[in-house]
């Protein structure tokens, strides 16, 4: 019962501040709004006993992105784009798709109605020690994909670097 | 727990409003902010799944894609400042110097 609550006081939120994120005008409001739907992401995170996760969503996407987009916004002088159109002519494209995109997923749910449906859900003592069973699957595992992660980052901390440089 | 479908619908909606975010507005940044709700829906289907099958894997490959966001985040943000310092706009109909 409470879970299903939280679930859904959770979801509203992710939905209605990703709306907000998309349709307002001045860009420092869909920067706090995006922080707002990363947080109810977060929540989500923690209903479905992922509590490894749920922190460093907050630390990761709250902590850091947002922070990094709010920087952004300051030093790119937005004055002049705040007052020009906002929407281009493509809204036909955006509908189509979300009408394809919906249907597949209306069309899969109800295909999988019987088999995914009815499946009961893992005894939640199988992901009991959380952040053990991730560092194990981490470290041990998954041990290559996460070299090849760290390679990423560090690419991306030199790309950051070398595009925000005053002469390239 | 809920039933896997009402997060399947989340992450759905969530994924629609990222993609009209993409396609139809102009201001690099918000285009970028709504790349970030999709890769976070993304993510909750990932969860929900890890959760259902009762393995932790859906929840480490969750891990490499917020690592993924941040790193499109830093780069992403890197080229809007370059370009901003060389053409004075942030809108994405006016990023046309590729264009022949």
């Amino acid at each position: 019962m409470l879970d299903s609550v939280t679930f859904y006081i959770f979801a509203t939120l992710a939905v209605v501040s990703g709306i907000l994120v998309v349709t307002r005008r001045n860009v420092v409001h869909s920067a706090i709004f995006l922080a707002t739907a990363l947080l109810a992401t977060a929540g989500i995170f923690l209903t479905l006993h992922a509590e490894f996760l749920f922190i460093v969503q907050i630390i990761v996407y709250t902590g850091g992105i947002t922070v990094l987009y709010v920087f952004v916004i300051m030093l790119v002088n937005l004055d002049v784009a705040l007052h020009q159109v906002q929407f281009n002519r493509q809204w036909l494209v955006a509908l189509l798709l979300t009408v394809v995109l919906g249907a597949q997923v209306v069309a899969a749910l109800a295909l999988s109605r019987g088999t995914l449906y009815n499946m009961p859900p893992a005894p939640v003592t199988q992901l009991e020690p959380n952040t053990e069973q991730v560092a194990w699957g981490l470290f041990h595992t998954y041990m290559l994909p996460f070299e090849v992660v760290s390679v990423l980052l560090l690419v991306a901390m030199i790309g950051a670097v070398v595009m925000s440089k005053k002469r390239v | 727990m809920v039933p896997i479908g009402h997060y399947l619908f989340l992450s759905a909606a969530l994924l629609g409003i990222g993609i009209v975010g993409v396609v139809t507005r102009r201001n690099v940044i918000i285009i970028l902010m709504s790349v970030e709700l999709i890769l976070n829906a993304v993510n909750i289907n990932l969860i929900a799944f890890s959760r259902l099958v009762g393995s932790v894997e859906g929840q480490i490959f969750a891990l490499f894609i917020i690592t993924d966001a941040a790193a499109e985040a830093a780069v992403g943000l890197g080229i809007i400042i370059a370009f901003f310092r060389n053409r004075e706009t942030v809108l994405a109909d006016e990023m046309d110097i590729l264009k022949w």
